[in-house]
């Protein structure tokens, strides 16, 4: 058998046989869906008291995503335990004992983890459109509307892309605690802030989870960026590439 | 075979690891030994490539670790943190380990078998006691049937039962021709496996020879004489050709000597003796005269032919951390380090 085969199968049997692997995408999947659902069932129900201009620019789509936000938290957990783990526990020791090819041991970890948020990802993302747009009833949009199905692949790909940053991120900082202390609190508040506030929103727009969001929104004036929705998702790609490189080049070059 | 060539690892401007050379060879039970920071766990580290030496080479069958495709066939390895994910199953544990080597996953079952943790296969480690985490650990080392072994203080905190039965697997896999190397900071624990010894202090070769030459080298006899005329008795003694060393509480110490003889000399001299004995030194003191020129807290000065014993009872065990014994009177300790500097 190849030498990456074997590694692949090694990090699959890792992120299968551990509690944090079902909890984390489980939570990811039912927040995002089930706080989705919520939003849209309230919107529905206080659409007819919502002023004109906000019913002409309503968004749907990105509505029915409205639980992502917190969701992708559970992404961003998933993504630091899985390699925070192994330096927590000293596994990382055994692991680079069996698997001295640094890199063949980093980039097999990131295939297994992205080809699992990729899978969960787009579940939810579906999941939550679906079941959002029955709830909106007459105010709903279909899949074959214009940009909605890029919008609902894009959101697959943002939860994705959110759990392989916080995967390249962690590399670096390699502790559970910083990765969870700096991750959580930027996105869930800061980013947002520095997104959407004037005075920072011209560089703010271009962190990754700003720019990454764009590619959920149908109407582009639900988040008015000077940049399109695959453009958007192509920052957060390079986002997400940046920090993986930056966790190989860690990885390499520091003692384990 | 392990071997080392200049091996050194600098962290800051500290030596952890200063220029080790010497082979691991098949066959025998090899004892690393030093005391605690000597050292010992960094070069393991080394010799795994998990840490990347500042200078110097270190080759596993003649490759550095990083050529190894299958290492675990190779080399097989318990390290002192054991590095064992609590909410792993020791099932999956070692079959993620087995399968990124190409190990049959049935050998698993085999390992699991070997070290007597099958009943708790499906369990998670986190539940573990000290002994069964040390033996996942080994099942971990044994799981590629490698060549060489090596463990990194195997028997801390491990009960009597646990601590026998790693030492009867030690010797059982030297003897099926494997290289065994194991570290420990006890020499009394080394003294029981080892066939050879290897001793470093603060991360310097301080000795590389065989258990039994260590013993007969080290565990010399020497004669104690109390008198209340120690200069006269010195002169007795130095015109008889023997080279006394006035000992800490100003006893002299005939290194070499023979208690009936010197008795005789004393007698036909006419000089009192309060006390005359034969003073043996155990292996442990022999251990710590060795590395007490080299810890970091260093308290005396030994004696210019390096024959002087740190005033120890016989036997006793060294204190925790391997320190110094304690100073002797009229000798200032030296600064912290001074010694380390001088480079020995």
């Amino acid at each position: 058998m190849n030498h990456t085969t074997r590694v692949l199968k090694s990090e699959w049997t890792k992120v299968r046989s551990v509690h944090s692997t079902v909890w984390t995408l489980a939570t990811a999947l039912i927040v995002s869906v089930g706080l989705g659902a919520l939003i849209c069932a309230v919107t529905a129900s206080t659409f007819d008291d919502m002023s004109t201009g906000d019913r002409l620019t309503f968004d749907a789509t990105y509505t029915s995503f409205a639980g992502m936000g917190l969701g992708q938290l559970a992404m961003i957990a998933f993504g630091v335990l899985i390699v925070s783990a192994e330096y927590s526990t000293g596994m990382i020791r055994n692991s680079l004992a069996a698997v001295p090819q640094r890199g063949t041991f980093l980039w097999c970890k990131v295939l297994i983890a992205g080809v699992l948020v990729l899978v969960v990802g787009m579940l939810t993302s579906f999941c939550a459109f679906f079941l959002g747009q029955a709830l909106l009833g007459s105010h709903g949009v279909g899949i074959g509307d214009p940009g909605v199905l890029r919008a609902v692949v894009g959101g697959g790909l943002y939860m994705a892309l959110i759990a392989m940053f916080a995967v390249g991120i962690t590399f670096v900082l390699r502790s559970p605690l910083l990765a969870f202390a700096i991750l959580m609190p930027f996105f869930f508040l800061i980013s947002n802030i520095l997104g959407n506030v004037e005075a920072t929103k011209k560089v703010g727009q271009y962190l990754p989870d700003q720019a990454g969001t764009t590619v959920m929104a149908v109407v582009p004036e639900t988040l008015d960026r000077p940049y399109g929705p695959w453009e958007g998702l192509l920052i957060m790609v390079a986002w997400t590439a940046a920090a993986l490189v930056a966790g190989f080049i860690v990885l390499k070059k520091r003692d384990a | 075979m392990i071997e080392l060539e200049d091996l050194t690892k600098r962290y800051g401007d500290k030596l952890a690891v200063d220029g080790l050379s010497f082979t691991v060879r098949p066959g025998t039970v090899t004892g690393f030994l030093g005391p605690n920071g000597a050292g010992k766990s960094t070069t393991m580290r080394m010799v795994l490539g998990l840490d990347a030496p500042t200078r110097g080479d270190v080759r596993i069958e003649g490759k550095h670790y990083g050529e190894l495709r299958e290492p675990l066939n190779s080399i097989g390895a318990l390290l002192e943190a054991k590095g064992v994910h609590g909410g792993r199953r020791a099932y999956d544990h070692l079959l993620c380990l087995a399968q990124s080597n190409g190990i049959p996953e049935r050998r698993v079952g085999e390992v699991l078998e070997m070290v007597g943790l099958q009943e708790v296969a499906r369990k998670r480690p986190k539940g573990f006691s000290l002994g069964m985490g040390q033996r996942l650990g080994i099942a971990a080392a044994l799981l590629g049937d490698p060549r060489i072994l090596m463990f990194d203080e195997p028997v801390n905190g491990l009960d009597p039962e646990g601590i026998h039965w790693i030492r009867n697997l030690m010797q059982q896999l030297a003897r099926e021709g494997r290289t065994v190397f194991v570290s420990s900071h006890l020499m009394s624990e080394m003294a029981q496996t080892a066939e050879h010894l290897v001793v470093i202090g603060q991360g310097k070769l301080l000795a590389d020879t065989s258990m039994s030459q260590f013993i007969a080298e080290n565990s010399r006899t020497h004669v104690r004489v109390r008198t209340p005329e120690p200069e006269r008795m010195r002169d007795v003694l130095v015109e008889a050709g023997l080279r006394p060393v006035t000992g800490g509480d100003g006893a002299l110490e005939v290194d070499g000597g023979e208690a009936p003889r010197i008795g005789e000399l004393a007698a036909a001299n006419g000089v009192v003796l309060h006390e005359l004995s034969t003073q043996r030194a155990s292996l442990e003191e022999a251990f710590m005269r060795l590395t007490a020129q080299s810890v970091e807290y260093h308290a005396y000065a030994p004696g210019a032919d390096g024959t002087q014993l740190p005033q120890t009872p016989p036997g006793a065990a060294p204190p925790p951390g391997g320190a110094a014994p304690p100073p002797q009177p009229g000798q200032a300790p030296p600064a912290w380090g001074e010694d380390w500097k001088r480079g020995r």
